[in-house]
C-alpha cells in the first residue's frame, strides 16, 4: 500500500489575517450614487494577496480525489476520463464570451452546434426530437415528467400516478413528486421489473412508468418490450432514465425499446467533467407525439440560418433560463464527434467488458445477488464482511487508503450491504487488477484496521452526526469563542 | 474500431471468445447494428472543425455588448481559472466520501461562507442550477414553510425567471400571481402588493436590484406588509458589495446568480444558482449543504449534512429532486472573491455603478433617447427609452459593430420603445464611445 493523500493545515479564508495594504477610506455611496439608507455599512470579507489565495486552493485541491488521480468506480455515476481538449474548448471566447440574449445572427456557430448535438443525441437514443435545456439528469427527469403531464392533459385526461421499480435512482420518485404525481414503487422480482405485479398495478390513473435499462443492478431488463406494451395499452408513457446509457450505445436504443421519453446525462456518458458535483447537462429526447410539448425556444434551421422558435402553443414553457448549460453541451458535442458512431459503440463494449471482468474477479470474494451477466456496472453484497464484524461502509473507507475512490454504497436498497461498482471503459486492466488486489488484501486485514479506516486520507473517519447536530454551515454560524 | 490486445486477453481470461457474448442478454427484437454517425476525428481535426464552426460567433471581447438581464460580462482573474482548472476539483464528483474529498468540501464551505456574509443570511446551500431554478425552488419552499397555494412575484423580474418559476409552481399546484411595479420608480407597487395579499398566499418574491436595474428602496415596508408570509429576495450578489444585504431587511430566503463571480457567460449556462435562507428554515431547504465537524482524530473537517432532506435518502418525500448542482462554479465564486478581496470587490462594484451612471447620462444626451427610464438607484443596468423601435436600433448598432441592449417591447408592452442596457467594468471609455456614436448615427 503506497497511497497517502496530502495533508495541509489550511485555515478558512475568513480565519486568515487581513493582509491588504491600508487604502484610503472607501466611499460606500459611490459619489452619491447610492443613498446612505440603501448603502452597506459593514462587510466582513478577507483581503489576501494572490499568492496566499493560490496556495490555499492548490493545497485544498491536493486534499481532493478526482478521476485524474485514479479509479473512481462510483456506480451509476459513470466516472470516466474527460479528455483535456474539451476543457480548453469551453474556455474559448467563442464559447465562453457570448451572451444568451444576443441576436441569433451573431451566435450562428453556437446554434448550429446545439442543433447538431440534438440530431446526434436523437440518433444515439432513437428519438425524434431533443431539448438541451435541462441543467442536469434530475432536471431532465423533471422536464420529462412535465411532458408526460402535458401529453395527458392535452388528451383531456388527468392521471395521477407514476410507477417505478424499487431499484430506481432516488431522483426518479423525487422528480415525479415535484410534478405533482403520486409515486408507486414496485418491488422487483429477481432484480428486474415484476411484469405480473406491474400488470396488477396499472390503471387508468397511471401516467407513466420510469425505468433505467440496464437497471441499477447492471441487469438488462429483458422484458422491456412487454413492459412497453403493457404501458402503452393502458395509455401511459414509458420514461427512460439515461444514467446507464454507457452500457448500450450501438447495441440498442431507448427508441428501439419503445420508450417515449429519455434523458441523457452528458456528464456521465459523454465525458464532461463532474466538477465535484456539477455542472452537468440533462438533455431530453422524445418521440414525435411529444415534440410539440418540448420547452421553448426550439432551435430551428430554415436551410440557411439557425433561429429560435418560441411559437409553440403546447409547450410546457421553460425549465431553466436560456438554452441549457452550453459550456457543457459544447464539450459533449466534441466528445461525440471525437468518438464517432463506431467509437461510441466501442465505448459501451469496453465499459461492459471492464465491468464483467471486475465482477468475475470479485465474485470469488463477495456475494453477487441476482444474475451473472451484467452491463456497465454490478452490485455486490458486503454481507460476508459481517462475519468479521465489518460493514460495507468500513470496507469502502478502507479502499480510500489504497488510493481508490469507493464504489456507491447502500444502493440500490434491495441489496443488503450493497457495493455498486462501475469501472467505465477508460480504466486499464492493470488498474482493475490493482483494485481487485486491494479488495482481497482488505479482506485479509485485521478487522480493527478496516473498522478504523481511513488512515491515509487528509482526514480520518468523519463525525457526520455532529455536523447535523451543530449546524455550522458558514463562517457566520461558527461557534463564537467565549 | 475493435478491441485492443489487452481487452482480448481480458476476454480470454473470462473464457469468452467475443465481446458479443457480453450482450446476449439484449433480446434480438430490440437490437440495433451500430450508430449512424460519421467516424471519429483526431484531436487536431476536431479542433480545426470546431474553430471553423464557432468562429462566426460574435464575442463580447471583440464586439462591445450591452446585454445583461441576469447574465453579465465580468473580468475573471487568471488565478481563478488556474484554481478551477485543478483536475482534482474538476474531475471529482459529489463528495460522498468526505475523508478523501476535504478539498472540495472546504472550498464549498468557503463559498457558503462568502455568500452568507454577502447576503447576511445564515445558510447558503452549495448551489442550485441557476437563478431561475433557484426561484422555482424558493416558491416550493415557501409553500413548505407556510402552506398556501398562491405565491406572489413582482413583475419587475425577468420573463425567463418568471417562466421557470411558473413551471415549478404548476408542478406543485401553486398559482403564481404577479405584483406590478411603480411606473415612475420601477420598484414594487406597495398598494398592489397589499391588495393581492390573501389567506392562501405563502410569500412574495421581489428583486433588488430588479430586472430594470433598480435597487428596491422599500425593503422594510415590504417586510412589514408581508407579516408572517415569506419574503424571498432576488439579488445580484456583486451589488451587495455596496448595498444593504437582504438579510438585514428581514428576508427569509435569498436567491440569485453567482455567475458574476468568476464564471463566464457561456451563452447563459452553466451559471451558479445562489440559494440562502435563515437558520430556522434550513430543514425545508433544497440542495446540498456542507457542514463543519471533526474527524476521529479531533481535526476540523467538513461533510455534506442534513442529507435526510435529499432525494437519495427521502426519495418522493425529498425537499427537491436536485442531485448534480454547479459545485465547480461555486468554487470559482469563492476563488474569485478570495482573489479580489473585500477592497477589490468594492472597487469593482463601484466601477460598475460609475460606468452605469456615466453611460446612462451619455445616452440621455443623444437625440431620440432617454435614460434611465426609472428614477432611483441603479446598479449596472438601466432602461432606455427610444423614439425608434429598439430592435431596429439594435440592427443599426450591429452594423456598426456594437450589440445593443435587450428590447423589452414584447415582454413589457406597457413601456413602449424601451430596451435594457447593461455595462460592467469590462467596458472601456472607447466601448461607451462606440455605443454612443452608433446611437447618434441611428436616424
Amino acid at each position: 500500500m503506497r497511497y497517502h493523500q496530502a495533508v495541509y493545515e489550511v485555515p478558512l479564508l475568513f480565519e486568515q489575517c487581513d493582509k491588504a495594504e491600508p487604502s484610503g477610506r472607501f466611499d460606500p455611496t459611490v459619489d452619491g450614487a447610492i443613498p446612505p439608507e440603501l448603502a452597506r455599512t459593514a462587510l466582513d470579507l478577507p483581503d489576501l494577496p494572490e499568492r496566499d489565495v493560490v496556495k490555499h486552493f492548490i493545497n485544498l485541491s491536493q486534499m481532493n480525489f478526482g478521476v485524474d488521480n485514479g479509479l473512481y468506480p462510483l456506480g451509476s455515476c459513470t466516472m470516466k476520463y474527460n479528455p483535456k481538449m474539451f476543457d480548453e474548448l469551453a474556455s474559448w471566447p467563442t464559447v465562453a464570451d457570448i451572451h444568451p440574449l444576443q441576436d441569433p445572427s451573431t451566435i450562428q456557430g453556437a446554434l448550429k452546434l446545439m442543433y447538431e448535438l440534438e440530431r446526434m443525441l436523437c440518433e444515439i437514443g432513437g428519438m425524434d426530437a431533443v431539448t438541451l435545456q435541462p441543467a442536469a439528469g434530475a432536471q431532465g427527469e423533471y422536464t420529462g415528467i412535465h411532458l408526460v403531464r402535458a401529453y395527458h392533459e392535452a388528451r383531456g385526461e388527468s392521471r395521477s400516478e407514476v410507477i417505478l421499480p424499487d431499484t430506481a435512482h432516488g431522483t426518479n420518485p423525487a422528480s415525479a413528486a415535484m410534478v405533482g404525481y403520486d409515486v408507486l414503487e414496485l418491488p422487483s422480482k429477481d432484480g428486474c421489473v415484476d411484469v405480473e405485479a406491474l400488470k396488477a398495478s396499472i390503471s387508468d390513473d397511471t401516467a407513466a412508468f420510469m425505468l433505467t435499462n440496464p437497471n441499477t443492478l447492471g441487469l438488462f431488463e429483458k422484458d422491456v418490450r412487454e413492459v412497453a406494451g403493457i404501458l402503452h395499452d393502458a395509455g401511459a408513457l414509458l420514461y427512460y432514465d439515461g444514467a446507464n446509457l454507457n452500457a448500450i450505445m450501438g447495441k440498442t436504443t431507448p427508441g428501439k425499446m419503445q420508450f417515449d421519453i429519455v434523458h441523457f446525462n452528458l456528464h456521465k456518458t459523454f465525458a464532461t467533467p463532474h466538477g465535484g458535483g456539477g455542472p452537468g447537462a440533462g438533455p431530453v429526447g422524445v418521440t414525435e407525439k411529444l415534440e410539440e410539448f418540448l420547452p421553448v425556444p426550439r432551435i430551428v434551421h430554415d436551410g440557411v440560418r439557425y433561429r429560435l422558435d418560441y411559437d409553440r402553443p403546447k409547450t410546457i414553457g421553460k425549465v431553466k433560463a436560456y438554452f441549457g448549460n452550453f459550456g457543457v453541451l459544447a464539450r459533449a458535442y466534441a466528445y461525440i464527434r471525437m468518438q464517432g458512431g463506431n467509437g461510441l459503440k466501442a465505448v459501451s463494449e469496453n465499459a461492459v467488458l471492464n465491468s464483467n471482468y471486475l465482477k468475475d474477479e470479485l465474485t470469488r470474494d463477495f456475494e453477487l445477488p441476482y444474475g451473472q451477466l451484467r452491463k456497465h456496472e454490478f452490485v455486490l453484497s458486503g454481507r460476508p464482511l459481517k462475519a468479521k464484524g465489518l460493514r460495507t461502509l468500513d470496507f469502502a473507507k478502507r479502499l480510500l487508503d489504497y488510493g481508490f475512490h469507493a464504489p456507491t454504497i447502500y444502493f440500490p436498497l434491495i441489496v443488503d450491504e450493497a457495493l455498486m461498482i462501475e469501472p467505465t471503459e477508460t480504466e486499464s486492466r492493470e488498474t482493475l487488477d490493482a483494485f481487485v488486489s486491494a479488495c482481497r488484501q482488505i479482506l485479509s486485514e485485521d478487522p480493527e484496521t478496516v473498522k478504523s479506516a481511513p488512515h491515509n486520507t487528509a482526514r480520518r473517519r468523519i463525525d457526520e452526526a455532529k455536523a447535523a447536530r451543530d449546524m455550522v454551515f458558514s463562517w457566520r454560524m461558527r461557534p463564537k469563542k467565549v | 474500431m475493435g478491441l485492443s490486445k489487452c481487452s482480448l486477453e481480458m476476454l480470454q481470461t473470462m473464457g469468452l471468445k467475443s465481446v458479443d457474448e457480453l450482450f446476449t442478454d439484449i433480446p434480438a427484437d430490440v437490437r440495433i447494428d451500430g450508430i449512424k454517425l460519421p467516424d471519429g476525428l483526431s484531436e487536431l481535426e476536431l479542433r480545426r472543425e470546431l474553430e471553423a464552426l464557432l468562429s462566426v460567433n460574435r464575442t463580447a471581447g471583440t464586439t462591445p455588448t450591452f446585454l445583461g438581464a441576469g447574465i453579465y460580462h465580468h473580468f475573471v482573474p487568471a488565478a481563478v481559472r488556474a484554481i478551477v482548472g485543478r483536475s482534482e476539483f474538476m474531475t471529482s464528483y459529489t463528495p460522498y466520501q468526505p475523508e478523501i474529498s476535504q478539498g472540495m468540501l472546504q472550498a464549498l464551505f468557503e463559498y457558503q461562507s462568502y455568500m452568507a456574509e454577502l447576503t447576511a443570511m445564515d445558510v447558503v446551500n452549495s448551489s442550485m442550477y441557476d437563478a431561475s431554478t433557484a426561484l422555482g425552488e424558493a416558491v416550493l419552499m415557501s409553500h413548505r414553510i407556510n402552506g398556501g397555494y398562491k405565491f406572489l412575484v413582482s413583475r419587475a423580474v425577468s420573463p425567463e425567471r418568471r417562466g421557470v418559476a411558473r413551471l415549478y409552481a404548476k408542478g406543485a399546484g401553486i398559482e403564481l400571481v404577479e405584483v406590478g411595479y411603480d411606473p415612475a420608480t420601477g420598484s414594487v407597487d406597495l398598494a398592489d402588493l397589499r391588495s393581492k395579499l390573501d389567506g392562501d398566499i405563502s410569500g412574495f418574491y421581489h428583486e433588488s436590484p430588479n430586472f430594470f436595474g433598480v435597487v428596491e428602496p422599500n425593503g422594510k415596508e415590504i417586510r412589514e406588509i408581508l407579516g408572517q408570509r415569506t419574503m424571498v429576495v432576488g439579488t445580484n450578489p456583486m451589488s451587495l458589495a455596496l448595498l444593504r444585504p437582504p438579510g438585514e431587511l428581514g428576508a427569509d430566503m435569498v436567491i440569485g446568480d453567482a455567475q458574476v463571480f468568476g464564471t463566464p457567460m457561456s451563452l447563459g449556462g452553466p451559471t451558479v444558482g445562489l440559494f440562502g435562507c435563515r437558520k430556522e428554515h434550513v430543514r425545508k431547504m433544497p440542495g446540498r449543504i456542507i457542514g463543519m465537524t471533526v474527524d476521529s482524530g479531533g481535526n476540523t473537517a467538513f461533510c455534506m449534512t442534513l442529507q435526510t432532506r435529499e432525494q437519495h435518502i427521502r426519495r418522493s418525500k425529498a425537499t427537491s429532486n436536485i442531485c448534480t448542482n454547479e459545485a465547480l462554479l461555486a468554487v470559482a465564486a469563492a476563488a474569485y472573491l478570495a482573489v479580489v478581496g473585500k477592497a477589490g470587490l468594492r472597487e469593482i462594484a463601484a466601477r460598475n455603478v460609475r460606468n452605469m451612471r456615466s453611460l446612462s447620462e451619455r445616452i440621455s444626451q443623444v437625440e431620440g433617447f432617454e435614460a434611465p427610464v426609472f428614477e432611483g438607484t441603479h446598479f449596472n443596468e438601466f432602461a432606455v427609452k427610444s423614439s425608434k423601435n429598439p430592435a431596429e436600433v439594435n440592427r443599426h448598432l450591429l452594423e456598426r459593430g456594437v450589440i445593443g441592449g435587450l428590447p423589452l417591447n414584447d415582454s413589457y408592452p406597457e413601456l413602449g420603445n424601451v430596451a435594457l442596457y447593461a455595462t460592467t467594468e469590462m467596458h472601456t471609455r472607447q466601448d461607451h464611445d462606440a455605443l454612443v456614436a452608433a446611437l447618434e448615427a441611428v436616424r
